[in-house]
């Protein structure tokens, strides 16, 4: 026994480095991993406060930039008015919808919610997003995020009381399912971790008829994300001979260096699919 | 001023300099990221305790950590330096008592040669440390060794910089008073 102690109290500056190695590879390898540990949570609001008083001074240098895209996202509803549709055949006739929306809350299926991007990064190969919208405010980790040109910004995961964490497109570990706008053709946007200039879609059918320059939108298959959103443009094709599918090289619509305001979504249909596919797979 | 309050002053520079500027600034290069936080566990007084100065390294790394999402990378690369450091002091230091006459490492202190491979030598280990941990988490093996050197180079160019822009004041103080 006298032995063992001894040993301890030589040994003890490296029994402590090896401890100190082992905390930190111990959290290295479970923070991605469901079960959260507290410190994430804690380290969230403060960084976060941080982060948000950074952010307060570079936003001014942004302005413009958040300016313009704003304008033009709202071009892009003020196109989708009624009134700007005539039809010159007096049959047919636009009639409002009397169907109130927001009283009959099945009928909703998706409701977005704004959140102040409060840190950003672009050049790692695994990329977050901090915002300034937490548990309090009703985000939940899995919940899509769009930029305001409607792009896929990414998914949230890690929430703590006011700000939430959102794992970018730009991350080795994303996974979206995607569709061709043109043909149909589904593929998994995934990203290589080396340039943000460009996302990889695979697995995509070589039937598929594929230009340079088509539009990427989301698949509608995730209970994230509604069909039809933007994420991004065809580069060029990857014909690898060996593989019976093609690999897309995407350039994402999404601007990822100035984001400062996103949307969040929120799935409220989320639970009642979840549940059945869980009831079959039990089976 | 007291050497606690230079070092807490130094960590919090050194954390908001390397998260809001260094990790900022576009990246020159895919594989090159400058890093100089850890000039902090580098700078840190030849008389702090070996256990102590691997807590301060693991907060150290903890707090960069906690900006960047990475919880335990950096942590785990400045403890292994922290853990290296004292062997590396003893090995390089020329004259006979600089550890007793000056408080901490620098051209001073310790020479020009020697300490210039004192910051090769730990700036290479915490870069390789931190590349190889972000290999095995994303499993990019074939770039590691190469960002390791990029980077390791655009840092030391770095702290070259940083030691001559702000060149440190050493006092002699001799033991015998």
């Amino acid at each position: 026994m006298r032995n063992i102690f001894l040993f301890i109290r030589i040994y003890f500056t490296f029994i402590f480095f090896l401890l100190l190695m082992g905390v930190s590879i111990y959290m290295l390898f479970s923070y991605n991993s469901y079960h959260h540990a507290v410190y994430s949570k804690t380290a969230n609001e403060i960084t976060g406060a941080i982060n948000k008083k950074y952010n307060g001074i570079e936003y001014y240098f942004q302005l413009k930039r958040t300016n313009d895209s704003l304008v033009k996202a709202n071009e892009v509803l003020y196109n989708r008015l009624r009134q700007d549709f005539e039809i010159p055949d007096t049959l047919n006739k636009t009639a409002i919808d009397t169907m109130a929306l927001d009283s009959t809350s099945i009928a909703r299926k998706y409701l977005y919610m704004q959140a102040k991007v409060v840190s950003n990064s672009v050049n790692r190969p695994n990329n977050y997003i901090m915002l300034h919208r937490g548990a309090l405010q009703g985000i939940k980790p899995d919940m899509g995020v769009i930029g305001i040109n409607n792009a896929v910004v990414g998914t949230v995961v890690d929430v703590s009381d006011n700000y939430a964490v959102v794992m970018s497109l730009l991350h080795e570990q994303s996974n979206l399912s995607a569709r061709l706008k043109k043909g149909g053709e589904t593929g998994i946007i995934s990203f290589d971790g080396k340039t943000h200039e460009i996302l990889y879609m695979k697995d995509v059918s070589k039937f598929a008829k594929i230009h340079s320059g088509d539009t990427v939108v989301t698949s509608g298959f995730s209970d994230k994300f509604p069909g039809g959103l933007l994420v991004g443009y065809v580069k060029d094709i990857i014909n690898d001979k060996s593989s019976s599918t093609y690999t897309v090289r995407v350039i994402p619509a999404a601007n990822f260096e100035s984001l400062q305001y996103v949307f969040i979504i929120n799935n409220l249909q989320k639970k009642e699919p979840e549940e059945l596919l869980n009831k079959v797979k039990n089976k | 001023m007291s050497n606690l309050v230079k070092n807490i002053i130094r960590f919090c520079l050194f954390v908001l300099a390397q998260v809001f500027i260094l990790d900022k600034v576009p990246p020159l290069h895919q594989m090159a990221t400058p890093y100089i936080y850890f000039l902090f566990i580098l700078w840190l007084p030849f008389k702090i305790g070996r256990r102590m100065q691997m807590l301060v390294a693991f907060v150290l790394g903890f707090a960069v950590d906690s900006f960047n999402n990475t919880y335990g990378m950096h942590a785990a690369s400045c403890v292994l330096i922290a853990y290296i450091r004292p062997f590396l002091i003893n090995l390089l230091i020329s004259q006979e008592g600089a550890e007793s006459n000056y408080n901490e490492p620098s051209v001073q202190s310790m020479g020009f040669t020697p300490y210039l491979t004192y910051l090769t030598i730990l700036t290479f280990i915490h870069h390789t440390c931190l590349y190889f941990l972000q290999a095995l988490q994303t499993g990019g093996y074939v770039y590691f060794f190469l960002k390791s050197l990029i980077s390791t180079a655009i840092s030391l160019l770095l702290i070259l910089l940083i030691e001559l822009l702000f060149p440190r004041k050493q006092k002699f103080r001799t033991n015998t008073i």
